[in-house]
């Protein structure tokens, strides 16, 4: 099981201050929940990529590779890149490049974006979402596979004997999640190509979850690629922990009330009660996450959203030294002692290239 | 069997608008009649707007709304048109759970002049939402719920138009897009034949 942080990188107003940090400080400051990520043993960190304020991250493999250069283990990974409105040629490029600068860790998750006006200042129209979801990935899948590449379809100029350079490190394509968070269409993409799939988790009621994930799963194993409990599925999840709970409670709730997201609207209780946000000790955080199995399955990767909602950065590298102490060392021990052994691990440059080599062998 | 419920936007206690989705309710004649007031669940639609989705308690009205084989719907006058509360709820519900679903609309106000509030507001907003909108449209005014202006009749005759309606039409039945996948071959050789404004 791998366990990381996903950061929409919003730069919002801390509502007990009333201050916003900088542009320039909410960046430094992603960098920093970074590289706090590898110092307390977490394996991924993937950052949202967003074309409009109150957000920083435009530029996802920038910001990828400077994190890359000054870690050793980490991940990097998105949440979401956008597979609507970017060039497939051009993420093919950037995250081959990626690969290659950080000897093979990385990963992606390809999301259509809910922000309308992005898809028209890029040239596109929200209502072809999945069209351009599912057009543009198939080149993406086939421009890191086949060296030269002939295409032709309905969004995009035509390719006539184009090759994506670099070529993926190893010939081994960066492993790709389908993020969507109620599309069925999507479910079905990802299981077509044996592909990951990611469910955003934090917004919706678990009962939405457990049918996209199961969705996901029956078709993963109708496409042929492993039985349905051997599908790679990852989650969010929002947490916010203290010592003692009603301290997590009492700290956290301005933010709460206050998040862009869902300020105004239902209490931090019912909110809770609702999804998966945990608000508490982190005893209660190992209690909650280790219950997301029972509805999704044994499943591989989890991202936990910590530095939104303007949480200054003391306190979200506050909230990484909690998850790394008391956590981590218990999700580890008790998701390992209850996985079965036919469920594979999230794939990673090292496995997929094993497993290349082995077909090449063969 | 033929299920009906009736959504009464009304905010007072008592309420005519109630009355009014209760006295159409009653005069449908179906098997199962189940009248909803917005008002139990007037925070519930505000966070639904907010957070995007139905929580624990919205989530089974939602359902048995989609389920329903017809619905009545009545709202209050309000500022020249149906009330805000009455339109948010329209808001929250799924856009094709209306579809095709026969629905007869009311309106409750001070004074009849208002009784267009129901074919120049109502109406179009069913329309937009396919639901097929019954002819008749049942206006109460104060002053209804004492002389004798014919509101019987005119409840009696929509009512009688839904039961029609609901009497003629199949059983709901409902695609599950998680059921029942759109083949992945399928999405693909869509893209080819979609036009770009469809």
């Amino acid at each position: 099981m791998q366990f990381g942080v996903f950061t929409v990188g919003d730069v919002t107003p801390d509502p007990t201050t009333g201050r916003a940090p900088s542009e320039h400080e909410r960046i430094t400051a992603m960098v920093a929940i970074a590289l706090k990520a590898e110092e307390i043993g977490l394996d991924v960190f993937a950052t949202g990529e967003h074309h409009n304020p109150p957000f920083v991250p435009s530029s996802p493999t920038t910001l990828l590779g400077h994190i890359g250069a000054r870690t050793e283990k980490l991940i990097l990974s998105t949440a979401t890149t956008l597979i609507t409105t970017n060039d497939p040629v051009k993420i093919a490029e950037d995250y081959a490049m990626l690969q290659h600068l950080t000897s093979g860790r990385v990963d992606l998750m390809l999301g259509r974006g809910n922000t309308a006006p992005v898809y028209p200042w890029f040239g596109q129209d929200i209502r072809q979402g999945i069209p351009l979801a599912i057009e543009n990935y198939a080149l993406l899948h086939r421009l890191w596979r086949e060296d030269v590449v002939d295409w032709e379809g309905r969004f995009r100029t035509p390719l006539q004997g184009f090759t994506s350079t670099p070529r993926p490190l190893d010939g081994v394509p960066p492993f790709v999640w389908h993020g969507s968070i109620r599309s069925p269409e999507i479910a079905e993409q990802a299981a077509y190509y044996g592909d990951g799939f990611f469910h955003n988790h934090i917004f919706w009621p678990a009962e939405h979850t457990k049918r996209m994930v199961s969705l996901y799963r029956q078709r993963f194993e109708h496409y042929g690629h492993g039985s349905a409990d051997q599908a790679i599925v990852g989650l969010g999840g929002q947490i916010f922990m203290r010592a003692n709970s009603q301290d997590a409670i009492a700290e956290f709730r301005p933010y709460f009330d206050n998040a862009p997201v869902y300020g105004g609207g239902p209490s931090l209780e019912d909110f809770s009660a609702d999804t998966p946000l945990t608000v508490g000790s982190p005893q209660q955080v190992i209690d909650r996450t280790l219950g997301f199995r029972d509805y999704v399955g044994d499943y591989q990767r989890q991202l936990f959203l910590v530095d939104h909602a303007g949480l200054p950065l003391k306190t979200v590298l506050e909230q990484l030294d909690l998850l790394g102490e008391h956590v981590l060392p218990v999700l580890r021990k008790e998701i390992e002692a209850r996985t079965p052994a036919h469920v594979p691990s999230a794939p990673t440059h090292d496995s997929l290239r094993a497993a290349r080599e082995e077909v090449t062998a063969g | 069997m033929t299920t009906i419920m009736a959504i009464s936007a009304g905010l007072s206690q008592p309420s005519s608008t109630r009355m009014l989705a209760d006295r159409l309710a009653a005069e449908v004649k179906a098997d199962h009649t189940e009248t909803v007031e917005l008002r139990e669940y007037a925070h519930d639609i505000t966070d639904h707007l907010l957070t995007r989705f139905a929580n624990a308690r919205l989530r089974p009205v939602l359902r048995r709304l989609a389920d329903a084989d017809g619905l009545i719907l009545v709202t209050p006058v309000f500022t020249a048109s149906f009330s805000g509360l009455f339109k948010s709820f329209l808001d929250i519900v799924e856009p094709d759970a209306l579809q095709g679903k026969p629905v007869l609309i009311g309106a409750t106000g001070g004074t009849e002049r208002h009784s267009l509030v129901l074919e120049h507001a109502l109406r179009p907003v069913l329309t937009y939402l396919r639901a097929v909108v019954l002819p008749t449209a049942v206006y109460a005014a104060s002053a209804d719920w004492g002389n004798d202006t014919d509101l019987s009749r005119r409840i009696a005759r929509a009512a009688g138009e839904l039961a029609a309606e609901v009497a003629r039409r199949p059983a709901v039945g409902r695609v599950d897009p998680f059921a029942d996948p759109v083949p992945f071959t399928d999405l693909l050789a869509d893209i080819s034949g979609r036009t770009d404004h469809d």
